[in-house]
């Protein structure tokens, strides 16, 4: 049931987004503007400022899904759709997976853009070691999202909720993108560093599973008006 | 709770007045000497913080899964307080840092997480203020978020290499120094708990207030 109930929600926000494909371009778009402008502050006669690849790709990445989170929100929020979504007789934290898991995957595919192209622009050697790496994306993008999707959903109702999103979000995820960059700078040295790489990792998955069972548990209370 | 406020306020302004004279006459530490001293309220207020931390983390709590709004107002209390003292650590801590490293700040990991914690908790005051309708659940999510970034505070404290002198410099300090600090500590506690008696005071006459407005509305 709460499965279930998870990929019907996941497959609803699919198929309006397959059908706009509004949230996905714009987010795209924003990712690959942001990179270039780091890359115009960083790169320096052609060469790249030394470990600075890992920190931009992690930025344009916390950058976009503030954005995809503000968005997709907002969707509910404009159709009026998401007290019929919280009236549904479904349980509530299984309509937070299929939005944590929504977002999740749309996160995955602007990295997937994100990453040869911090490759190409800042000369990293991005793909040495390619499993260490997604492990990195995929745990600190979950972290990210479990505290995101919780956030945004929670600010829908308020009036300055385009402001509190990132006032709220950044300070809490920092454990996220500290580890992700230390991580990816790990990979980045000449000799890849596997051990730390692999520490980050744990750290990360530590902080998805504690961030994800609090926003389990707090979603029931916080969408209760 | 008002019978205590005159008696404890006089309590806590005779500690802070006499608290100089204790921190003066303690011996200097061998290696550090004068700046030392910074320690006597340094610390305290680092552990005014984290008691701070504590009761807005489970006072939201309860207020979000019991619906308790007297909670609510001493999580609220305990917020701006977290926020106070913090401000305390991070404006003494680099004066000390300046001295002992030669820089204000050292992206170290205890002042970064200390720096993160003291921005969760404004980003707590501000969602109260501005959030509009509803804020108070807002704000009390954002605590109990805040309160479960704290372990990972000591967590990294252990992982990454630090500067900063260990939590296990307590236990190892001199006779003389010993009844100082703790002096502080007590001090800086009992100042704690004046102004949250009486910032909840305050919530709860205001509480008191809106209901009789809506009491006499109707």
């Amino acid at each position: 049931m709460f499965l279930k109930v998870a990929l019907l929600v996941l497959r609803k926000d699919f198929a309006i987004e397959v059908r706009s494909r509004e949230i996905l371009f714009t987010t795209l778009f924003f990712a690959l503007s942001c990179v270039l402008v780091f890359s115009f502050a960083f790169v320096k006669e052609g060469e790249p400022l030394e470990d600075a690849a890992s920190g931009i790709l992690w930025i344009a990445i916390a950058f976009a899904g503030t954005l995809a989170l503000g968005r997709t929100f907002e969707r509910e929020r404009y159709g009026e759709t998401l007290r019929a979504l919280l009236l549904a007789p479904a349980p509530r934290p299984a309509i937070y997976v299929g939005k944590l898991i929504g977002i999740v995957l749309l996160l995955v595919v602007a990295e997937a853009l994100l990453v040869p192209l911090v490759a190409l622009l800042f000369q990293a050697t991005l793909f040495a070691r390619p499993l260490l790496l997604s492990g990195l994306l995929l745990a600190g993008t979950i972290g990210f999202c479990a505290v995101g999707t919780l956030f945004a959903a929670m600010l829908v109702r308020a009036r300055t909720r385009d402001v509190m999103l990132p006032i709220l979000l950044y300070p809490i995820t920092v454990p996220v993108i500290i580890a992700g960059v230390r991580g990816t700078s790990a990979l980045l040295q000449a000799t890849p560093d596997e051990a730390a790489a692999t520490m980050w990792i744990a750290l990360l998955v530590c902080f998805d599973v504690v961030f994800v069972t609090l926003a389990l548990w707090t979603f029931e209370p916080l969408m209760t008006e | 709770m008002r019978k205590i406020f005159t008696p404890l306020t006089v309590l806590v302004a005779l500690m802070f007045v006499y608290a100089p004279v204790m921190i003066a006459n303690a011996p200097y530490e061998s290696t550090m000497g004068l700046v030392q001293k910074i320690f006597y309220f340094h610390v305290p207020a680092w552990w005014a913080m984290f008691t701070g931390v504590l009761i807005c983390g489970i006072g939201s709590a309860m207020h979000l899964f019991r619906r308790a709004p007297a909670a609510d107002r001493l999580a609220a209390a305990a917020g701006e307080l977290t926020v106070l003292f913090g401000a305390i650590g991070l404006v003494t801590g680099p004066l000390w840092g300046r001295k002992a490293w030669g820089v204000w700040w050292q992206w170290d990991a205890r002042l970064t997480m200390a720096l993160l914690l003291e921005l969760i908790f404004v980003g707590y005051l501000l969602v109260r203020k501005y959030g509009g309708p509803g804020s108070d659940k807002l704000g009390a999510a954002m605590a109990v978020f805040g309160m479960a970034n704290v372990p990972f505070v000591y967590v990294s404290v252990n992982i990454w290499r630090t500067v900063h002198p260990k939590t296990s410099v307590v236990p190892t300090l001199g006779p003389g120094m010993f009844g100082a600090f703790w002096y502080s500590v007590l001090s800086f506690m009992l100042l704690f708990t004046l102004l949250l008696t009486i910032r909840f005071h305050l919530e709860q006459q205001r509480a008191e207030l809106d209901r009789l407005y809506l009491a006499e509305e109707e």
